[in-house]
């Protein structure tokens, strides 16, 4: 009974409807490994914002009299081949890399949603169907479906995208299912039945809210791998094109002149590695704070 | 209110040789405004007569009749504001993250009733919970009060018949006397016709006219409430079960 009376009383309801969100702000804070990684995505996403006024340079110029210069001086991070500075460059590629993951990420999280929502609460031919679907598409490694995709596509950056899309929605639709299986039998769903609702309404208001938190922590798991595979094609110049400052491409231009000038490499690798393992933390301490054993606690 | 027949439900699962006969075959009628009591051993199938009666399992066999249309026959709909059902758990019965202003406006919106607010309010206001818990959510409830919340959904299409699958086996026994005359007050004023399922023959003893006896997916006897006192049964079984009952009363 006692928490009852201090359970907190929402004023309105837009209100409780915020109030969960600080909740999990709050618990991300207090761990230390979780709260780095919150840091250093909205630092991401404050650079992204404010790019082209913190940029030094503008980050496509090209200035041949100023080539390979180590950083220092003028250029905190140097420049690379053609003269460009590095700094810049990678400013202007957290918005690249945070377009990637936003694109990938509204698409990916709804389709993966709703194949392993169906599949699961339908069950039966369509389970079938939609699994079936999803283990060809499971059977290959992503990156290489990635490739084979943006390579009958043509090499663009929204190609890039559409690749990584394709090729990481199944496993957000096995979880999806494998999450479904064990709600659909429960006795609040058979009270929606017994209300009428039908099966579209069911998996919308009731399914999927139990879902979308496992969901939410894998997709920001995913993210990493999003971004690797992102670095990875615009490495293999199959992803953004030249002059485009993402990383991965800024890496496979910098390997020709990695052993004389570590600086063309060393930032983008060190801007890939801090955020995908940013957004690795993120979700790991998400996991810990969607919980739902550890909401009722709160 | 309206009467329930039920004739010849019998539910197999499984196919061919391996399908197991969970009810080979049951029959049995309730009086409109009547309380029906199901009472028997774990397993013996009371659940899945209810399951059965509000088409949560469909593949069975048999009739059964509500105010003499048979429930398959009945629109989606119709059926909802016809028959509903308060489960036993009431820790797994309500959505955990829903509040209870959702889990009411639910079957409001997909029946397309008017006067939302008031009837959520009054819903409320008949299983004695204050309009303030429209806002709260599952976890902030006690459970007592979690059960109250699934009655008020319950009653808040205006149906008929209530099945209760032993509305009140997980929770405390003073809530459980709360709980009872809760539902036997509302069936007082409303005339409500109620199909419980119990293990317990106390429950069924303070709440119904007449109950039957299960074993293994056959009603084995019905029995008014007046056999209990001088366990009048006459099958075997029903004689050894209300016997072994009292006696567990006198020990306790």
């Amino acid at each position: 009974m006692t928490d009852i009376v201090n359970a907190p009383k929402p004023a309105s309801r837009r209100r409780s409807a915020i109030a969960p969100l600080l909740n999990v702000l709050r618990f991300l804070l207090r761990s230390p490994t979780s709260a780095f990684g919150l840091a250093v995505i909205a630092l991401l996403v404050l650079l992204a914002i404010f790019a082209p006024l913190l940029a030094t340079h503008d980050p496509n110029v090209q200035n041949l009299n100023n080539v390979l210069q180590p950083p220092g001086g003028n250029h905190l991070f140097g420049t690379d081949e053609l003269g460009r500075d590095i700094f810049s460059r990678l400013l202007h590629g957290t918005r690249i890399t945070l377009n990637i993951i936003f694109l990938v990420t509204i698409t990916v999280g709804p389709i993966g949603l709703a194949v392993g929502t169906i599949a699961g609460y339908l069950g039966g031919i369509f389970d079938t169907i939609l699994m079936r679907i999803t283990d060809i598409f499971l059977s290959f490694p992503g990156l290489i479906l990635a490739l084979a995709f943006v390579a009958a596509l043509g090499p663009s950056l929204n190609n890039a995208i559409i690749a990584i899309a394709l090729t990481s929605w199944p496993p957000i639709a096995r979880l999806a299912r494998a999450e479904t299986l064990t709600f659909r039998s429960s006795d609040y769903i058979a009270a929606a039945r017994l209300q009428g609702a039908s099966p579209f309404r069911i998996i919308m208001h009731s399914i999927v809210p139990m879902c979308l938190p496992s969901v939410m922590i894998r997709l920001t798991l995913n993210m990493a791998t999003v971004i690797l595979t992102a670095a990875g094609l615009g490495f293999l110049g199959l992803g953004a094109q030249p002059p485009m400052p993402e990383w991965g491409a800024m890496i496979a231009t910098g390997r020709r002149y990695m052993l004389d000038s570590w600086w063309l490499v060393t930032f983008p690798g060190v801007s890939i590695l801090l955020v995908s393992l940013a957004f690795n933390l993120l979700g790991d301490g998400l996991r810990d704070a969607l919980d739902p054993k550890q909401m009722n606690r709160r | 209110m309206k009467s329930v027949e039920v004739t010849n439900l019998g539910i197999a699962l499984g196919h061919g040789a391996k399908a197991v006969n969970i009810l080979p075959d049951v029959s049995f009628t309730v009086e409109q405004g009547e309380c029906f009591g199901l009472v028997g051993e774990s397993g013996s199938g009371k659940s899945t007569v209810l399951r059965c009666i509000s088409l949560l399992l469909e593949h069975w066999r048999g009739t059964v009749k509500i105010g003499g249309a048979s429930v398959r026959d009945m629109g989606v709909i119709e059926r909802c504001r016809t028959v509903q059902m308060v489960f036993q758990d009431p820790y797994g019965s309500l959505h955990p993250r829903h509040s209870v202003r959702t889990v009411l406006y639910e079957p409001l919106r997909i029946h397309n009733l008017d006067r939302r607010q008031e009837r959520m309010e009054q819903a409320l206001r008949d299983v004695g919970l204050p309009i303030s818990f429209l806002d709260r959510f599952p976890h902030q409830l006690s459970g007592g009060q979690r059960q109250r919340v699934a009655i008020a959904r319950a009653l808040i299409l205006e149906p008929d018949v209530l099945l209760l699958d032993e509305p009140t086996s997980a929770l405390d026994v003073s809530v459980q006397a709360e709980i009872l005359n809760l539902l036997s007050d509302l069936r007082a004023r409303r005339g409500y016709t109620y199909i419980l399922v119990s293990h317990d023959l106390a429950v069924v003893d303070y709440m119904c006219d007449r109950f039957a006896v299960m074993r293994s997916g056959e009603i084995v006897e019905v029995l008014d409430r007046a056999a209990l006192e001088n366990n009048s049964a006459t099958h075997d079984y029903a004689r050894e079960l209300i016997s072994a009952s009292i006696a567990y009363d006198r020990a306790s």
